[in-house]
Formats: C-alpha cells, sequence, structure tokens
C-alpha cells in the first residue's frame, strides 16, 4: 500500500500512475509441477509492461492467473487496491480487463464488425425485452456502442474488411481484429500474449505502432508476453523476466539488459566440471 | 441487373445495421408480407391452408425457435418434439381453465412455461456439449412425452388419453375447433409468425445474438471477452422454447385439433424440424422460413408428381420422400453446411455482378 499513489517518470517523459494490478507471491502447480513459483510484481497505470522468458518460463500461466483461467494455490492478486477474490474470467472480463491470445480465438463465423462489437458486450445493458422490441433503448445503446467499435476500427486501419467474415482473414489482419476485439472494451488493463508471433518486419512494426498509440492515445495500460527482444525493449517500460517459474528479473530495459542473471538464463552457463 | 446496391448509401448506424440494408430486399420483403396478409387470405380454401400454409407456419416457428438454439447458440437439441408437446399441453390446460380469455394470451402463456421447461433441460448444457448435450435433450424428448401420457391431469382425465381442441375465439372469431373458416386460422398462425420472426431478428441482431454466436464459435474466448456462459446459454434455451412451446401449441390447437401425444410430438418431430433448419440453413431467420418451407412442400409436390401424373402407388412415392430428404441432409452437410440460406446468399452476390462479372 506504500506506493500505492505515487508513480515515476518514463524515460520519454510520461507520467505513469499508480499501481493497477498487484501480483503478490504467486505459486501455481499443475500437479507436481510448479509452474510459478512465489513471485510478486506490480502493473502501474498508463505503463508498458513486458513479461519475458525462455520457453516454458510460466509466462502464459501468469497471464492466465491474472485473467482467471487458472487459480493460484497461494498468494494473492490486487486490483486496483483491492484483493480480488477467486472469479470466473468473466467476471474478470467485466471488471475491466482484457486480453488476446498467443493462437488467434476470434469468432470464425462471425464477421469484423461483429467480432469487435462482441467486445463491447460487457458495456451493453439493454435486457432481453428491450432487446426483443429492438426500436428505442436497444438501438440507441447498439448505436453508442457502435461509435465505440468504430473509432477503434479505424484506428486500428481494417475499415475495408468491417463486414469481411473473421475466416477468411490472413494471419496477421487476425491477430490485429483480435486486439480491436480486446481495445473496443476499453479495458483499464489490456493484457497481450504474444501479439507478434509469427508476424514478418513490416507487420511486426505495424503492431508495434498500434500498442505505443494506443497507450498513448487512450492511456490503455498494457502487460504483454513477447519474444522478440529489440521489440520488448523498445516497447515497455518495465520488464518482469521469468525462468522456470522463478521470477529472476525486474526493471526498466536497461536494467533488465545488464542483469547477470537474465543474461545467464538467455545464453546459458558454463558448467565447470 | 436485377439486383443493385449502387447508390444506397448507410447515413447512420441504424440505417445499416437493419435487417434490410439494400433497398431491393427491403421492397420485396413489403411485397411478401403484404401478399402474405391481403391477398393469400382471401384466395385459399381448407386444402390449401392444412396441406401447406398451416403446417408450414407453424413449422416455420419451431425452426426459427431451434435455429436460435442450435443455429446461433451451438447447443445441439434433439427435445424439440417434447417442448412441442409442453407447449400443447400448456395450451390445452389454459384452454379448458380459462375459457373466456383470447387464444393469443393462451398461446403466448402457452409459450413462456415451454421457456420455463426449456431452461430446466437446458442445465446440462452447461457442463457437457455436442454429442452428449443431444443425448441429454433427447432425455427430456421422451421424459415429456411419457410424463404427458402417463399423468391424467394433463389430458383432463379424458378416457383416450388424447386432449382435443375445444372452440376458442380470437376477437370473437373461432380459431380452433371444427368450424374455423381458412382464412382465419391462416392469419392466427401468420400473425405468430411474423411476431416470432421479428422477435428472433432483433434478438440475434443485437447484444444477444452476438452473446450467443460467441459462445457457438468459441467458448473459452466467449467468456474472456465478458460473456456470463450460464447465462448466455439459458437464454437461448429460454427464447428457443419459447417459440418452440408457440408452435407446438399451434400445431395441436390450430392444425391438428386433436392429438395424441406419442404420435404427434414424437422423437420423429425432433428430427423433422432439427432437418428443417440444416437444409434451410443453420444460424439464419431465412434459412428457417426456407427449410420449413421445403420440407412441408416437398411431399405435397411428390405426391402431385408421383401418384396423380405419373400413376405411382403411394407407399413408393412416401418412401421417396424419405429416400429423398435423407439424401439432402447428407448432400447438405457435406456440400453446404449453411443450407439454403448460403444458396440464396450466393445467388445474390452472382446476381449482383450479373451480367459483368469482372
Amino acid at each position: 500500500m506504500l506506493d500505492q499513489a505515487d508513480g515515476y517518470m518514463t524515460a520519454d517523459g510520461r507520467q505513469i500512475g499508480p499501481v493497477v494490478m498487484e501480483m503478490k507471491n504467486i505459486t501455481l502447480r499443475f500437479g507436481g509441477v510448479e509452474a510459478i513459483k512465489n513471485i510478486s510484481f506490480d502493473i502501474r497505470e498508463g505503463e508498458v509492461r513486458a513479461i519475458i522468458g525462455p520457453n516454458g518460463a510460466g509466462k502464459s500461466s501468469m497471464l492466465n492467473v491474472i485473467s482467471g483461467f487458472y487459480v493460484p494455490q497461494d498468494g494473492q492478486v490486487l486490483y486496483k487496491g483491492v484483493q480480488r477474490p477467486q472469479m470466473r474470467p468473466y467476471q474478470v472480463a467485466q471488471q475491466g480487463i482484457a486480453r488476446t491470445f498467443q493462437n488467434i480465438a476470434l469468432f470464425e463465423g462471425m464477421s469484423v464488425l461483429d467480432n469487435v462489437m462482441t467486445g463491447r458486450l460487457t458495456h451493453m445493458k439493454t435486457g432481453m425485452f428491450s432487446q426483443a422490441l429492438w426500436k428505442g433503448r436497444a438501438e440507441k445503446e447498439e448505436t453508442a456502442n457502435r461509435e465505440v467499435a468504430e473509432r477503434i476500427i479505424d484506428f486500428l486501419e481494417i475499415q475495408a474488411i468491417r463486414k469481411t467474415p473473421v475466416a477468411r482473414l490472413p494471419y496477421g489482419l487476425k491477430k490485429r481484429v483480435e486486439l480491436a476485439r480486446a481495445l473496443a472494451a476499453e479495458p483499464s488493463l489490456l493484457l497481450l500474449d504474444e501479439p507478434m508471433a509469427g508476424m514478418n518486419v513490416e507487420e511486426k512494426e505495424d503492431m508495434s505502432r498500434f500498442i505505443l498509440s494506443m497507450n498513448d492515445e487512450f492511456g490503455t495500460t498494457i502487460a504483454l508476453i513477447e519474444h522478440d527482444m529489440g521489440v520488448v525493449m523498445d516497447l515497455s517500460d518495465r520488464v518482469v523476466v521469468m525462468d522456470y517459474g522463478k521470477k529472476i528479473g525486474d526493471g526498466t530495459p536497461d536494467e533488465v539488459r545488464n542483469n547477470q542473471a537474465v543474461i545467464d538464463a538467455y545464453l546459458g552457463v558454463a558448467h565447470d566440471e | 441487373m436485377f439486383y443493385r446496391e449502387a447508390g444506397d448509401f448507410s447515413t447512420s448506424y441504424p440505417e445499416d445495421s437493419q435487417t434490410f440494408p439494400i433497398r431491393f430486399d427491403r421492397y420485396r420483403y413489403y411485397l411478401v408480407l403484404f401478399v402474405a396478409i391481403f391477398v393469400i387470405p382471401f384466395t385459399i380454401n381448407d386444402y390449401w391452408v392444412n396441406s401447406i400454409f398451416l403446417p408450414f407456419l407453424i413449422y416455420a416457428i419451431a425452426a426459427i425457435g431451434l435455429n436460435i438454439l442450435v443455429g446461433y447458440c451451438g447447443q445441439v437439441s434433439l427435445g424439440t418434439g417434447g417442448f412441442m408437446a409442453v407447449g400443447a399441453y400448456a395450451c390445452y390446460k389454459l384452454m379448458t381453465a380459462f375459457p373466456e380469455v383470447s387464444m393469443l394470451i393462451h398461446v403466448l402463456i402457452a409459450g413462456l412455461i415451454t421457456a420455463g421447461v426449456g431452461v430446466l433441460f437446458g442445465l446440462p448444457s452447461l457442463r457437457i456439449k455436442g454429442f452428449y448435450l443431444a443425448v441429454a435433450t433427447l432425455a427430456a424428448q421422451f421424459f415429456l412425452v411419457w410424463l404427458f401420457n402417463r399423468v391424467p391431469w394433463f389430458y383432463n382425465y379424458s378416457a383416450s388419453g388424447q386432449i382435443s381442441a375445444p372452440e376458442r375465439t380470437v376477437f370473437g372469431i373461432e380459431v380452433t375447433g371444427p368450424n374455423t373458416e381458412a382464412w382465419a386460422t391462416y392469419l392466427f398462425c401468420l400473425a405468430f409468425v411474423i411476431f416470432s420472426a421479428v422477435i428472433a431478428r432483433n434478438l440475434t441482431r443485437g447484444a444477444f445474438g452476438r452473446k450467443w454466436m460467441a459462445i457457438r464459435d468459441m467458448d473459452i474466448a466467449a467468456e474472456i471477452i465478458g460473456v456470463n456462459p450460464l447465462r448466455a446459454k439459458l437464454s437461448a434455451f429460454a427464447v428457443s422454447s419459447f417459440f418452440i412451446g408457440i408452435s407446438g401449441a399451434l400445431f395441436f390447437a390450430v392444425y391438428l385439433g386433436a392429438v395424441e401425444v406419442g404420435e404427434a410430438f414424437g422423437i420423429t418431430k425432433s428430427f423433422t424440424v432439427l432437418f428443417m433448419i440444416i437444409i434451410g440453413g443453420l444460424g439464419s431467420i431465412f434459412g428457417s422460413f426456407a427449410g420449413a418451407a421445403f420440407l412441408v412442400v416437398l411431399p405435397v409436390v411428390l405426391k402431385l408428381v408421383g401418384v396423380d401424373w405419373l400413376g405411382w402407388p403411394t407407399d413408393i412415392v412416401a418412401h421417396l420422400q424419405l429416400v429423398i430428404v435423407g439424401a439432402l441432409i447428407v448432400i447438405f452437410l457435406i456440400a453446404e453446411p449453411h443450407g439454403l440460406a448460403q444458396l440464396w446468399r450466393v445467388a445474390k452476390e452472382k446476381l449482383r455482378l450479373w451480367p459483368f462479372p469482372h
């Protein structure tokens, strides 16, 4: 609670706010395997927080703990300063945490617009009766939410494929549509699980641009997992490094880069016999 | 050439999200409505009503209902016959208990009661999906039929175990019983069809439809964007059963008049309606109509061609019908899972460019 109110200033002069999400001593086990061992870190308002680590380090498990898929055996999750009780993923989403998946999880049978509109579902409250009547409240709500969705569609430059069924889109665009769906929820914390996996350099550049301007324009707090070190070091304000379920580093990209434990984890250590 | 959307611009979001955004479609829809309401009732006789129009309209309601559950929400159900029976028996009990009340109210309340029963039998869908859910709803089918056979209270202790519709009116016009006029029963059912189609369309194009489709396409992703799977699935069961209940009530009270539950609402009924939406098109309101029309008209046409023109024996024609329907289902499932509705959509895309496809 000590540093709840204060924040810090980034190198490029953005003011980072108080802690949004705090993970305290999280331990997650699958049977005998400890996927996450006693990890604590926090995510502050307005920052881009990266979680990195070699394969199998427990990064995705961490994201799944935050979004409510996994329940940690030990530790606390504090959201906006309040300890979060055990929740189903949809309740977490209703609290304002949105995410994307490593392997795209879009609704293939629906159009791009409908997919983005599903991101607005947590904001749509009219009951079934007024929905059935349509004219009046339901239509007004639909239009208001459509405007938000269209703003996101404009922002991510996918206007031209608005009415295309998602199943017909190429991989890169699907990734972007998934981002649009998460962004349409106007989340207070956005989790991105490998947003740039499997993309070429240009697509990565586009995606990086979107992530940065998202953070800039909407002030979205972002936590992302990424393997491309160049991207991570450029985008993020602070980085958590994990290896075999343990936290081995936490700090600004420069600090992490020079951390001996991190270098060892990525490059390997010489074993002297 | 015939089908143009050039020069048709939406300038507001409501305009863009209306049911028929293309002007040509809209006018055709008004024309169909006009013919259905003002032309057909004055030209039809008892034969047409009983062999084509009533079954088509009633099955269309049931197909819309099942399509919401199977096509939009992705929850397979084989309990349609049982739920139609709930509608029929609820309607019967209401008709005999409150003879003064208008049939409109009876049918609507029968729908609501079926919605409640549907939610009850929808509860297993929270744990199981696919084939297993289909089997669970199959249990509903057999249990409900058994219930209406075995508990005499449901058929008012009649000696035959059947229920038969007493004469009831809407605005003073008889719509059930032996002395009805063709146009009255037709318009009565048509009103419910329009009512169901409009509600189904409004629900499926808005937030509820997106919740259902999200559950259908990927339930994990649906949960992550904030859809409560319990409420989404149960609401689909409720809405679906509401329509199926209405169709069951109409099927019994207006169309058949007297019903023996195992015969009228057996497992074959469940399959018939399921075939309608498979042939018509899953996840499409229009497909529900197309499928219902197809399966209702097919036997009539076959009888006309086979028995009346070619002079074949009736039983051969009846079996031929089974063969054709069976083959069609296999063909549609393999070649065009989205059914007649998708064929129609493709035809429209082609027509839009015709005769200059490049």
